[in-house]
């Protein structure tokens, strides 16, 4: 249990580098955005590795549940991010 | 022998994950990287789902691969009609 | 230098990163488990009026955290309204895409309404159930609707704040019956879970869809175009 733990929360923390490095290096809105949820999804998989019990017992249920208004937010904070950047493309315009 | 099976499927399921979000994140083609996301999302529920939380993988296939996926995919689009304006404008403009 | 930075100081620095949270998170796997929560809400759950323990944690135990998680999600729609009108929508889809949607869209809301009512015992819940309502939104959207199946103006404001609405309607009343805001007494807990579930759904489902559309309901984009 301890091993797939370490495992999933290991690939969880890759994760998060990888989205932290793409957003560092590329410019583009899009591809920051992109970035910005591979580092949202990391730091809820290391939620969830750590939520889990082994394949007999039931996992935590408040990480769970963090990670689900986690979800949500993290929607809509990209929503709004890209009507920011389509005001702002539109605006170059005039 | 059913430990090895879950560990062999535990290492194929991370590697096509992190493979999946590498492939997104190093793609310089919008549509490209936004579709990878999307397929990068949807192992990620398959993988909550082997952890015991088919609460959230229900959740981030529906949003974090389907709602996301489609708000990018519009701004790719949106993004493509942009360019495509400016550079038939350009000739009159600046270079 | 820029090229000493992205290629010296940038691995450098996520690598010492990731070294750090990989040793807090090995501490903290490996070290001494002791009174876990999980074994306090797991023990509960019986008296929380529903069986699926990550809606009793999500409605009960930290019914405040979702209070505050839709907030921000109207939060988040205010902002998208307040940056102008919507861009011109999708082209009519051909038959072939109208007859799906056909099929479609009330197939989600019909699954949506699945989702919210087996939330209580099995996976599913408010937001899976508000994932499916907004999803039927961009199919609708895609498929060539302006306004994605939104009701009108004053509708679609009243409908995208009904999920606090109903939050502190209950906790209000909790509490002017001598309880504390949103204590639910366990008698009752089910069906108010339920009627905040019900508000929840419908106020995310429109979020969802609005947000989508990326831009200020009708009748002003009218107004502005030219």
């Amino acid at each position: 249990m301890i091993s797939t733990q370490l495992f999933y929360g290991g690939g969880g923390i890759l994760l998060l580098l990888l989205g932290l490095w793409s957003f560092l290096v590329h410019a583009p809105l899009l591809r920051k955005l992109i970035a910005l949820n591979v580092m949202g999804a990391g730091v809820f998989h290391i939620l969830v590795a750590t939520a889990y019990r082994g394949l007999d017992t039931p996992p935590d249920p408040v990480p769970h549940a963090l990670v689900l208004t986690g979800i949500v937010v993290a929607v809509s904070a990209t929503a709004l991010a890209l009507a920011f950047g389509q005001r702002l493309d539109r605006d170059d315009d005039r | 022998m059913t430990t090895t099976l879950l560990a062999a499927f535990d290492i194929l399921l991370s590697l096509t994950l992190l493979a999946l979000a590498a492939a997104a994140l190093t793609s310089a083609e919008p549509r490209r990287a936004v579709i990878l996301f999307i397929a990068f999302g949807l192992v990620l529920a398959l993988v909550w789902a082997r952890l015991r939380a088919p609460d959230l993988a229900l959740a981030e296939a529906a949003i974090g691969a389907g709602l996301s996926g489609a708000l990018l995919l519009a701004a790719t689009r949106r993004a493509k009609a942009h360019t495509k304006e400016g550079a038939s404008g350009s000739p009159e403009g600046q270079p | 230098m820029t090229r000493f930075v992205s290629l010296v100081l940038l691995p450098l620095g996520l690598a010492a990163i990731g070294v750090v949270l990989i040793w807090t998170f090995y501490l903290a796997a490996t070290g001494e488990a002791g009174a876990r929560l999980a074994d306090l809400a797991l023990a509960r759950v019986p008296e929380t009026g529903v069986s699926n323990p990550v809606t009793s944690v999500l409605l009960n135990y930290r019914a405040y955290d979702t209070l505050l998680e839709l907030a921000v999600l109207l939060a988040a729609l205010l902002g998208i309204w307040s940056l102008g009108p919507a861009a011109p929508g999708f082209q009519r889809g051909g038959e072939i895409l109208q007859g799906m949607v056909d099929w479609f869209v009330p197939l989600l809301i019909l699954a949506a309404g699945y989702m919210l009512w087996v939330g209580a015992y099995a996976p599913g819940g408010a937001f899976q159930a508000g994932a499916l309502l907004g999803s039927a939104g961009v199919m609708l959207a895609l498929a060539g609707y302006p306004s994605a199946g939104l009701p009108s103006e004053r509708l679609l404001r009243l409908l995208s704040i009904l999920g606090i609405l109903a939050f502190c309607l209950v906790g209000l009343v909790l509490m002017v019956l001598g309880l504390g805001f949103l204590t639910y007494p366990p008698e009752l807990a089910k069906w108010l879970i339920l009627l905040i579930e019900t508000g929840a759904t419908l106020a995310i489902g429109v979020t969802l869809a609005a947000a989508y559309l990326g831009g200020r309901p009708d009748h002003t984009s009218e107004v502005d175009a030219p």
